[in-house]
């Protein structure tokens, strides 16, 4: 196990209902993807922001990732919905 | 001997705001005392009211990510273009029909750099810097966050090297 945090943002954040957080996560969670997946189980309103998990966008300590990037000894990690700036 | 380099480093400006700009001031800032540049190319992205149903929309960003990919779009741009400058503010928090939202200035030796500089950075941005736009309505309510356009992936698209 080992300690990330986890940041959201826009309607991943609205639907989580938190805009950060400290996980404990699994050695099973090795790539952006897993950490989506295992998000999943942590309860409904996870469910609900996750379910299209191919929209989800990860960063990892604030550059963009694809979803088989290993998470390696990531410090911050942020999931949040695709960019609409501009 | 190394040759003396001819012109100054290309200058990079970018900030993550919420409060608004001056335009001019922006372009006299990337320009002023150098005599290097030949063509300024400025883009400005402005809050529409979208038939007046709109109150406001409100932006939301990723703190110290925004600001390093907008950076990091920039320099591409800059080697990519051999610009000489380039500025891009972006701005936060609840902005009004009518106002601005985004600043880009590009700088360089003769004119197409910069068109293509400017655009190719608007493109970039839109797609990869970390802001979110959401909606709110005169009557109240807040139609919710906007969504991403394919337009703008393929616009970004064009850019990719075969």
């Amino acid at each position: 196990m080992r300690d990330v945090r986890l940041v959201y943002f826009a309607w991943v954040r609205e639907r989580i209902g938190l805009n950060d957080e400290i996980v404990s996560l699994p050695d099973t969670v090795v790539t952006a993807g897993d950490l989506i997946a295992f998000l999943k189980t942590r309860g409904e309103d996870y469910e609900a922001a996750l379910q299209h998990e191919n929209v989800i966008r990860v960063a990892i300590d604030q550059e963009h990732v694809e979803h088989d990037e290993p998470l390696g000894s990531a410090r911050e990690i942020a999931l949040f919905p695709p960019m609409t700036g501009g | 001997m190394a040759p003396v380099p001819l012109s100054a480093p290309a200058s990079v400006t970018v900030r993550v705001q919420a409060e608004d700009f001056d335009t001019a001031a922006e372009i006299e800032a990337l320009s002023t005392g150098r005599t290097d540049i030949g063509a300024v190319v400025t883009f400005s992205g402005l809050c529409r009211e979208e038939k007046g149903q709109l109150a406001a929309l409100e932006l939301e960003h990723y703190p110290g990510m925004a600001e390093a990919e907008i950076r990091r779009i920039c320099e591409e741009a800059i080697t990519r273009f051999d610009l000489q400058g380039a500025t891009a503010i972006h701005r936060f928090g609840r902005i009004d029909p009518g106002a601005h939202i985004v600043l880009v200035i590009a700088a360089s030796t003769h004119r197409q750099a910069a068109f293509d500089g400017a655009s190719f950075i608007m493109d970039y941005l839109k797609t990869a810097a970390p802001f979110w736009k959401k909606e709110h309505l005169k009557d109240g309510t807040a139609r919710g966050w906007v969504s991403a356009k394919d337009a703008d992936d393929t616009a970004r698209e064009r850019w990719a090297r075969g």
